[in-house]
């Protein structure tokens, strides 16, 4: 016992390694998240950017947040994808027949999707910059974005476990990325909700995505984040909890 | 008692209303190769679940290695590897990489060496650095065993090790299966064909509706049914024999 414990992270690390090797030999991911939101990026800034009114001088600075939120929704399909392999392959009963920490396979997958997420979000804020993208924030603010990126990303994660884990078929499992993939749409991501008709706006305005953004948005200016900050706190915390809660559940029944 | 490495008393378990173990015995003596027989769904991928701690039995008791599955599932996964139904090899990495991975994951000292032993040891050397899903299926039966290898576990469990393979891959496992006893492991298997528990078995157990209705030798199961008669007949040899010998003197030339 002793000494599995002592082994979780360096069997952690090998889990890492393996579901990294996946995403990187898989043209499909790299496609869906990083190549992705780079076209959305340049299609809005260049295409559609100079007949949308923000009221900020630089469209790039007001559309970046809502395109990494888009960035993270996108890799989560995958996650549901790469978990219900394992399980459906016998990829996690044999893990499970080892002397291993019996958890280091899920939370293998956990992590793989937080160290995928920052590398594609990396990679985007870095040809945001080339085109244009300018920014005051200090440390600190950046630090609070990356810990809401990386909240966000938990959340939906942990959401996507459940799906890969207990999805009796693949299309099952990856159904579940569709209705987060709406969510940063009709949000103030690409345009303020102030213009929308009544019953979107109030959706817009009250669903996580929009709090996020908006905390975002004014950490990256260097704005008074406000109540928005709470609000998106509460919502990928509250979201996390909840879905590590039934994930876990699941994840016991399942192996 | 200590020459039995697997032990296993009145194991019963259910899915919801579905009885599928009745109450099962046996004992699987230290390095002998132990077959237990069944059609589908007689319950022997459940008892295997059940001895590699994947699945908690409902009443009964059942030891691996000296160790109780329940009380001491860690001290159990210790001493066994699984090789399931299913080839379980990660497609998307090379034969090499899945068998580092295992390696690593058995904290062993030099994973490169046990690998580089066991490619060539599978004659998978050659296929060592593509990717598993240009396998043959024989291939990434014989990874599958490889990997389970690694460590080398006292006992291992082959659950139909043979499902679905060709008749040249099948017999290259029944070699590999040997091979493994002759070296003093233990080898569980499962299987649905007659021949397989009879080419490789010390002892076979006949599990049927829950329960071993018959266990012992080929010799010992053979004398359960009434004396040999002896009958002209003439002997046809078998599709299977023709397929091989064909194939067999392609391979010659």
């Amino acid at each position: 016992m002793e000494t599995i414990k002592n082994y979780f992270f360096s069997d952690m690390g090998v889990m890492l390694e393996r579901s990294m090797r996946h995403i990187f030999r898989s043209m499909d991911t790299i496609i869906t998240t990083t190549i992705m939101p780079i076209a959305l990026m340049l299609l809005f800034v260049y295409v559609f950017g100079g007949a949308i009114q923000t009221g900020t001088d630089n469209y790039v600075n007001y559309l970046l947040p809502g395109i990494l939120l888009i960035t993270i929704a996108n890799s989560i399909g995958y996650v549901s994808f790469r978990l219900f392999t394992d399980v459906q392959r016998g990829i996690f009963e044999r893990f499970h027949s080892m002397p291993i920490a019996r958890s280091a396979a899920l939370w293998g997958h956990v992590l793989t999707s937080l160290v995928s997420n920052t590398i594609s979000v990396v990679v985007i804020i870095l040809v945001a910059l080339v085109m244009g993208f300018r920014s005051p924030a200090g440390v600190l603010s950046w630090l609070a974005v990356a810990g809401i990126l990386a909240l966000f990303s938990l959340a939906l994660t942990w959401i996507a476990a459940i799906a890969g884990l207990s999805a009796k078929s693949l299309d099952g499992a990856i159904a579940i990325a569709y209705p987060i993939h709406l969510l940063p749409l009709i949000s103030s991501a690409f345009v303020p909700t102030a213009t929308m008709p009544l019953a979107v706006r109030v959706f817009a305005e009250n669903q996580p995505v929009t709090s996020i953004i908006e905390t975002i948005r004014a950490l990256l200016s260097g704005q008074p984040v406000g109540n928005d900050i709470w609000i998106a706190l509460a919502w990928c915390v509250g979201i996390m909890l909840v879905a590590y809660v039934f994930a876990m559940r699941v994840y016991k029944k399942r192996v | 008692m200590l020459n039995n490495s697997i032990q296993v008393k009145g194991l019963q378990k259910s899915y919801k209303k579905l009885h599928v173990l009745k109450g099962v015995d046996f004992e699987v003596e230290k390095g002998s190769i132990f077959a237990l027989l069944g059609s589908n769904g007689a319950g022997k991928t459940t008892i295997v679940k059940i001895l590699t701690t994947l699945l908690k039995q409902d009443s009964g008791t059942a030891s691996v290695n000296g160790f109780d599955v329940a009380a001491k599932p860690d001290d159990v996964r210790q001493s066994i590897s699984l090789t399931g139904q299913f080839a379980a090899v990660d497609e998307i990495l090379t034969g090499r990489e899945n068998l580092i991975m295992i390696a690593r994951l058995r904290h062993l000292k030099d994973p490169h060496q046990v690998t580089d032993d066991l490619l060539n040891r599978f004659g998978l050397t050659d296929a060592a650095d593509r990717g598993v899903s240009t396998y043959s299926g024989g291939m990434r039966r014989r990874l599958d065993i490889a990997m389970s290898l690694v460590g080398k576990p006292q006992i291992i469990f082959l659950d139909e090790p043979t499902n679905g393979l060709d008749p040249e891959a099948r017999i290259e496992v029944w070699k590999t299966v040997k091979e493994l006893a002759n070296n003093g492991t233990t080898v569980l298997l499962t299987t649905q064909y007659l021949d397989e528990a009879e080419q490789l078995a010390d002892r076979i157990a006949i599990l049927h509706e829950g329960k071993i209705i018959a266990n012992g030798t080929l010799a010992e199961l053979k004398k359960l049914f009434p004396p040999a008669k002896v009958e002209y007949i003439e002997k046809q040899p078998s599709l299977e024999e023709i397929f091989l010998a064909i194939v067999g003197k392609k391979e010659e030339k």
